[in-house]
Formats: C-alpha cells, structure tokens, sequence
C-alpha cells in the first residue's frame, strides 16, 4: 500500500461485508418461507424479507464499489485522496441511511416501487452522500495522473449516481412509472455498473498479470464501449409488455444479444492476460475470483438473460421463476464475485500482511459459487415447469406452486450452502490469519 | 485486429458510440413517454382514485410479493390481470366485491399455503386500489399475459 488514504477501503469493505451477512441471512429466511410458508408470516411478513434482501445487496455492493474506488485511485492518479474527512462522513452517511431503512422496513414503513423501497428522506441521504462520494473521487483524479481505469470507473460512478435521479420522478400512470423505473434499474446493472466492473477488473489483471498498461487499457474502451452500446438500448427487452410500443420487441431482442459480447469479451480479456503473462502472483485467491467473475457473468448475465430476452420466448417466461434463476447468477457473478475478487486482492495490503487464508478463502469460493449455480439450475426447472403449465395450459399460480415445491427446497439448501460458504470468506479475509504466503514469494 | 486499432481509436469510439446510443436512447424514450400517454394507456380516466390506489398499492408494498405486468416478485400472482380473472369485464360489481371479500379474509392460515398480510385497509383504500387494478388492467400490453392465469 503505497498511500495512507487507500487504508479508507478498509472500513468500506468491513460495512460491506457486514450487510452481506444481512443480505444472505435475509435470503436464507425467504427460502425458508417458500417451503414452510406460515414460518414468520405475522412477524416479518415475505415482503419485508425480500425487500431487505434486495435492498441490503444493492447496498452493499456500493459499498464495496466505494471501498475499492478509495483503493484504487490514489494508485492509479498516483496521489492521496483528497479529503479523508469526506469520506469517513460518507460512509457514516451511508451506513445510517441503510441501517435507517432496515428499520423503517422491519416497522412497515417503505415505498412501494421495487428496489427503491427506501423512505424518500433515505434516498434524498443516500444521493448525498453518494454527490460527497463523487466529489471526492472526481477531485483527487482531475488532481492526479488520469488512466483509462480511473476514467472509466469514474464515468461509471457518475452515471451511477446521475441514473439514481431517476429514482425520485414518480408519475401517477403505472407505464410511465414502469419506463423510468427501468432508467434506473437496467441502466444501472446493465449499464454504468459494467464499467465499475470493467474498470475493477482492468485494475486487478494489471496488478495481478503485470501485463502491459496499454494493451489492458485498449481492450477495456473496447469492453466498455460494448457494454453501453448494448445495454442502453438493450433496456428494449424490458419494454415489451409494460404499454410501451412494438419496436421495442425487436429493439430488444437484437441489443440482448449483443448485450452478451461485452461479458464474452471480458473472459477472453482476463483469461488471456492471465495466459500471457505467464507470472505467478502470490495472491492465488485473488486471481481465482478474478478469473470466475467474468466466466459466472457471463454465463448468469449473458447466457441466461439472452435466453429469455426474445419476445417470442419472453411472452412465455415474463415473471417466472426463470427471471429468479437469471438474477441470481447474474448479480452473484457479475458484482458479488466482482467485490469479492477486489476484497481478496486488496485485504492482505489493508492488514499489511502478505497473502493470507487463502485456502479458506479458495474454499468459499467454491462452496459459493458452486451453490449459486445449483440454485440457478433449480429455479431454472421450477421457471420451465411454472411457464409450461402457467401460461401454456392456464393453469392458477398457487395450484403450480405447490407442484414446484421440490425445486423450492432444493433451492433452501443451496442457499444454506451459500450462507456457509459466505461465512466462510468473512471469517477468511476478517478473521485471525491462519497461515501467509512468505514474504519471499511476493513479486 | 490488434494493430488497426489504437487507443486512442477505441477511447473515440467509445465516447462516440455511447453518445450515439445515449442520444437514440432519449429519443425512443420520449416517444415512447408520448405514446403511452396517448395510445396505450387510458389518462382520461385516471381519476384521482386511481392516483390514489397507485400510493395504497405502493405503501403496502405489494410489488414484493405480487407481479404486476410481469413484474415484481414472483411469491403471489400476477395482478396486471386480476381484474379480468375476477370477472370484472362482465360484471364490475361482482369483482369489487370478490376481491374486497378476498382482501379483508387474509391471513387465510390454511398451513402450508403462502399466506397474504392482513393490511387493514379502509373501504375507501379498498375501492382505490380496485381502481387502480382496474384501470392497469386497460394498459395495451400487447396481448401479454397468455392468458387469464396472469
């Protein structure tokens, strides 16, 4: 750690991590629920559950975005961050706002629209602190040495924030809502997140291959020029059902497929980086993450999405246990993976240590990832079943349920793996150091 | 394709391109803002009720376990239609008061079936929400959903 302010990532990542725990315990209890549905039901009801369980990842993962940006830019604009203050004011912001609307949420109080479920007053907190957030970052890199990395994870934070304003229009007519609804939620994940990601991403392979700057910096406009290509229209697979016009139907359908060539592309990149340099970074964890990010986006975000992103298919599937299936390996693969891949790198430097736990680590790593996938298939059978007889043979919803049931609990235990395997890395990168990589090692 | 391609290329195309698309974006948008406003959606009978009805749908959060118009959470059925599954085309009376009866019976206890909150709702939350299924079940969606099991 070249620079005392990267040292700001530290708190970021244990905030982050924390609400993890939340947002898989959370998870863990709406599987449950699916299988013993009067389990809690007067208590904390399904509906709240969700809500913190989408609620607390979005969270988190910004947190981690946040933590790693700290991290990254005094490296890359090689130069302090400008105010420390700022963003220890940032993250109190921050975690009061969450902490603020789990409770709002557990006593009933919360909006209505999905994922943005928040109190105005907690979203009208949050976009503050996220303008302190930005204003930091965007000081220190005008301040500093600009690469394409700090570049484009800065106009990915700025889009962030200025698609986030979305969030507060509100129109009375539910398609209107709907259309900008989807200006925040599609354009964030599909969009402006993807170069947060590529950005991290580029970031790490540069320190972990020791590849050459320019080459990685080439291929990531070309990575991110793809994402926003694509995404932004590919918003269109969206807007098939919702009252919005026809055009969207094959809007949609050509920019999803297109919408899978940036996370193609980002497994070709990491992978051939990795295969070129021919280096042994210490850090095997690190590397091992950073490699499966790219290849579970690809299959959860890319693969998964496109298939039901035709209109023909997706007159069929639209709201199904399918759409579960997909957002889960998507996120999971995408950002979990992401953050993690980042937390794995950057803690030893954070802890002054040299690589440490990485075998418990590499162990969550599978355990995770493994069970994602076995989740996904599940609610994937489930999502086939529930369109054949829900919308081929018109059968009600309730009667269907109650014939997927298997896949629900097959779905409980791979969430309960997933939770253990969550635990595991917290324990890995926060707990007591069990064995490190000698120092000689290091290159 | 390495050496035909610099990068400061790739940075142009990059700005270019997404500029290019942000700016289709807008446009299609703000078509498509006009065209809900005017083709698909029925704005001169979105009364203050329906207004209404959208804030008691959306203080209650239905949206986390209900879909509507596909969209939600997938624990409960899809309510972009429920007005039409109640019979409401045919009789509007009889499907008010179905699904009041329905609403103001929850929880139904029944062990082993998902069980829907009791919201307490007033009469006039009750028929403001009625409204507003009512009236999103007017949206032009296409033809979407199949068919009446939402």
């Amino acid at each position: 750690m070249k620079y005392h302010t990267q040292a700001l990532a530290y708190p970021y990542f244990y905030a982050a991590l924390a609400l993890f725990f939340v947002q898989i315990l959370a998870g863990v209890l709406a599987g449950t629920v699916y299988v013993f549905p009067n389990f809690l039901s007067e208590a904390v009801p399904f509906h709240i559950i969700r809500m913190i369980h989408t609620n607390a990842l979005l969270v988190w993962l910004l947190l981690g975005y946040f933590g790693a940006s700290y991290f990254l830019i005094p490296e890359e604009c090689e130069r302090e961050i400008h105010s420390p203050k700022l963003a220890w004011l940032q993250l109190g912001l921050f975690v009061f706002a969450a902490l603020a609307a789990v409770v709002s949420y557990l006593s009933g109080v919360h909006e209505g629209r999905e994922f943005l479920e928040q109190p105005l007053w907690v979203k009208i907190l949050m976009a503050i602190a996220f303008t302190v957030f930005i204003y930091n970052v965007t000081l220190t890199v005008l301040k500093g040495r600009k690469t394409v990395v700090s570049i484009v994870l800065l106009l990915g934070l700025w889009g962030a924030l200025i698609f986030f304003l979305f969030a507060f229009y509100n129109p009375d007519n539910l398609a209107l809502d709907k259309l900008y609804w989807w200006w925040v939620v599609h354009v964030w994940v599909e969009g402006v997140w993807e170069l947060i990601m590529a950005a991290m991403l580029a970031f790490l392979l540069i320190k972990l291959t020791g590849v050459d700057r320019e080459v990685i910096e080439k291929w990531l406009y070309v990575i991110v020029g793809f994402s926003l290509f694509s995404g932004l229209l590919g918003t269109g697979h969206h807007y098939y059902w919702i009252g919005t016009p026809e055009y969207w139907h094959w809007i949609g359908a050509l920019f999803s497929i297109l919408e899978v060539v940036p996370f193609f592309a980002m497994v070709l990149w990491a992978f051939y980086l990795v295969y070129q340099s021919g280096r042994d970074h210490p850090n095997k964890a690190a590397m091992l993450w950073s490699l499966g990010c790219p290849v579970m986006a690809f299959f959860g975000a890319g693969i998964l999405g496109l298939m039901h992103s035709f209109p023909s298919i997706n007159y069929y599937t639209h709201g199904t246990q399918l759409t579960a299936a997909h957002g889960h390996l998507a996120f999971y693969g995408a950002y979990v993976m992401l953050n993690l891949a980042f937390f794995t790198y950057a803690m030893p430097a954070l802890r002054k240590l040299q690589p440490y736990n990485q075998v418990l680590n590499m162990w969550s790593f599978w355990l995770m990832t493994g069970s994602m996938t076995f989740m996904t298939f599940t609610l994937a059978f489930a999502g086939v079943l529930q369109t054949h007889l829900q919308r081929v043979l018109a059968i009600g919803f309730m009667e269907i349920q109650s014939q997927i049931e298997l896949f629900y609990w097959f779905r409980l235990g791979a969430g309960i793996f997933f939770l253990i395997g969550a635990l595991l890395f917290i324990y890995s990168a926060l707990g007591p150091v069990r064995e490190q990589t000698t120092a000689a090692h290091r290159s | 394709m390495a050496e035909y391609l610099t990068k400061s290329a790739a940075r142009n195309i990059f700005y270019g391109g997404t500029i290019f698309f942000l700016v289709l974006f807008t446009i299609l948008t703000l078509h498509s803002h006009y065209y809900i406003r005017n083709v698909s959606t029925d704005e001169s009978t979105l009364t203050e009720a329906v207004a209404r009805g959208k804030h008691v749908w959306e203080r209650n959060s239905c949206i986390n376990c209900h879909t509507l118009l596909g969209e939600g959470a997938y624990f409960a059925p899809e309510l972009g239609n429920v007005w039409v599954r109640y019979g409401g085309r045919e009789s509007a009376e009889g499907a008010r008061m179905g699904l009041k009866a329905w609403m103001r019976a929850q929880p139904t206890g029944v062990p082993g079936r998902r069980q829907m909150p009791q919201f307490n709702l007033t009469e006039q939350e009750l028929d403001d929400l009625i409204d507003f299924l009512e009236w999103t079940s007017r949206i032009d969606t296409l033809g979407w959903p199949p068919n009446d099991a939402g």
